[in-house]
């Protein structure tokens, strides 16, 4: 997802009522909202109520599907569980790293221009690209990237031939592509009035007590909208781990986009795979949601604090 | 004290993020001795430029540029046009039920892609438009939420008396928007069209599902193929994954500016 601009306030004098030109310029989204988001999400959730084989006959089965996955399938938890566990590892180290990268760049320093660009390169390139670049730094006899800790004296696990640590080469080549990120916690850090830091600095407020009081409350705007999109993504991941693992070694990466794939794609299970797709989105909308709410107890804008301050 | 300490982490962290792309440049370049050596050669001692065309060879890769080429521009055109009228209609005009309809659009941005898998695979399966490049092309031509959006922000900051001029000199609200409307929109149009074409000339999932028939795959497809072949092939797969990063990252360098701008929140006018 990429930054947005900010809201330009609506002219007052705008706009006549025009009869039906407005939605003759509209009409290209709306028939495309109809035919290829709300039509297909209807769609979905009815073929999620059948037994859908992509050949054959179709039955209405209710609500089995949903009971069969959570009941009988342990498929389902395993690849629900290397999700979650891909999203532990990725969202944090996203922000943190993220934001990190945005610290250093908004020091202003000669050349951070070049360093941006050259933080950014890897999100501009297409997932296979990224997946076979990444596949051979992580090659067990010629990787380069075990050939460099050797020089350190340590011995690189097989990245992508072993179970455990699989999953932590997807993570690493998934953060490759922060320049997103990265780009959203610079805007937030550069649009700080740089009062807030000289009235600090006046006042005695050490460095540590600034980043606090003045950097973290006022990027957690930034801060929660890249949780949510890192959180929408990670669920998401189907493109690396497709291409790097296959799912692979003993489905230690088989993650629950890439078991919805199969089953719609490989197995032809259409009914099946729809009402764990309805699944993924219920997930992420609660997951969305409950990040919401836990902001209010974080999230500071702007508005907000001059009324704390009028009524201080 | 602290900037040299700056300088040292940011020149650390930016070898890591470009020493993936020449470490696969130079890979694209080498020998198969220089390839399986050991300790690995950074830096090929004769460059092996041919290693390209061999690549180009070993599939049909002539064909698989031709379709990625077919995709990307039938369907950045239509982006451009639709995305722009749309969110010349949101901006320019009131009727009823406007603000509820734009919360709508914005509101499925928040819509999984997985959701609409399988039926649109199914909607494209019954239109009879699998294993063609009409599923890749076609949506674009109605619009995108996000695109939509940033154009109809973009417009908004266009002051109304240029409307009002052109009105009275006799101008419909078509003229108004081909004639004033998409020329001044240029710099948000250069940011939707290099964000569209980098996702359209990217994209992995969407033609791993509507296309089966290798006549029809695109770049990413057919590098991925590779994957598949009998003996994997590292210089061949370097060398691809070099030209399918080529166009972007071109794209960006000539767009950067526009894609900074907008980030970082000053104006997108250039």
């Amino acid at each position: 997802m990429e930054p947005t601009p900010a809201t330009p306030r609506p002219s007052r004098r705008k706009a006549r009522g025009a009869g039906i030109t407005p939605w003759l310029f509209i009409s290209p989204w709306i028939l495309g909202f109809v035919f290829f988001t709300l039509g297909p999400l209807v769609f979905s959730f009815v073929m999620s109520l059948h037994d859908w084989p992509v050949v054959g006959e179709r039955t209405f089965i209710g609500v089995e599907n949903y009971t069969t996955m959570v009941q009988y399938d342990p498929q389902f938890w395993k690849s629900l569980w290397i999700t979650v566990k891909f999203a532990c590892l990725f969202v944090p180290l996203n922000i943190v790293l993220a934001f990190v990268l945005a610290v250093l760049l908004n020091l202003n320093l000669r050349g951070s221009a070049i360093f941006r660009t050259a933080f950014y390169l890897p999100s501009v390139i297409s997932g296979v690209a990224l997946a076979t670049i990444w596949a051979w730094i992580y090659s067990n006899e010629y990787g380069l990237l075990n050939y460099m800790l050797s020089l350190a004296g340590l011995d690189g696990p097989n990245w992508l031939g072993d179970a455990t640590w699989a999953i932590v080469a997807i993570t690493i080549a998934s953060l490759w592509g922060l320049g997103g990120s990265m780009l959203i916690f610079l805007a937030g850090l550069q649009s700080i009035p740089k009062e807030l830091y000289e009235a600090a600095r006046v006042s005695g407020v050490p460095p540590w007590a600034q980043a606090l009081h003045i950097t973290l409350p006022m990027l957690s705007p930034m801060i929660l909208f890249t949780l949510i999109t890192s959180i929408i993504s990670a669920f998401q991941q189907l493109t690396i781990a497709l291409l790097l693992t296959d799912g692979g070694p003993v489905n230690s990466t088989y993650f629950f986009a890439m078991y919805i794939y199969r089953t719609a794609f490989r197995f032809h299970d259409m009914g099946y795979a729809a009402a764990m797709s309805w699944v993924m989105f219920l997930i992420i909308l609660a997951l969305s949601m409950l990040v919401m709410r836990w902001s209010a107890a974080w999230v500071y804008y702007e508005g907000q604090v001059r009324k704390d301050d009028a009524d201080a | 004290m602290r900037k040299p300490l700056a300088y040292a982490a940011l020149i650390f962290l930016t070898a890591l993020f470009v020493a993936p792309f020449l470490w696969t440049l130079f890979t694209a370049l080498k020998t198969k001795a220089e390839l399986f050596a050991y300790p690995p050669v950074f830096w090929p001692a004769d460059w092996q430029w041919e290693n390209f065309a061999n690549a180009w060879t070993a599939l049909p890769f002539t064909t698989f540029l031709k379709n990625s080429v077919v995709v990307v521009i039938l369907s950045t055109i239509g982006q451009l046009f639709s995305s722009s009228l749309v969110a010349y209609g949101f901006a320019r005009f009131r009727f009823p039920g406007r603000d509820p309809l734009f919360v709508l659009l914005l509101a499925t941005m928040m819509i999984p892609w997985d959701v609409k898998m399988i039926p649109l695979y199914m909607e494209f399966n019954y239109l009879g438009w699998i294993n063609t490049l009409k599923p890749l092309i076609v949506p674009a031509w109605f619009g995108e939420a996000f695109f939509i959006f940033l154009l109809r922000q973009y417009i908004m900051t266009i002051p109304m008396e240029i409307d009002e001029a052109a009105r009275m000199d006799g101008a419909n609200a078509w003229a108004i928007y081909w004639r004033i409307h998409l020329p001044l929109m240029a710099p948000a149009l250069v940011l939707v069209g290099t964000f569209h074409f980098m996702n359209a000339w990217n994209d992995y999932l969407g033609p791993l599902i509507y296309l089966n028939d290798q006549s029809t795959y695109t770049l990413p497809l057919g590098l991925a193929l590779f994957k598949g072949l009998h003996e994997v092939d590292y210089i061949s797969i370097a060398a691809i994954t070099v030209i399918l990063c080529l166009p972007p990252l071109a794209l960006f360098f000539y767009a950067q500016r526009y894609i900074m701008d907008n980030a970082l929140g000053s104006s997108v006018k250039g």
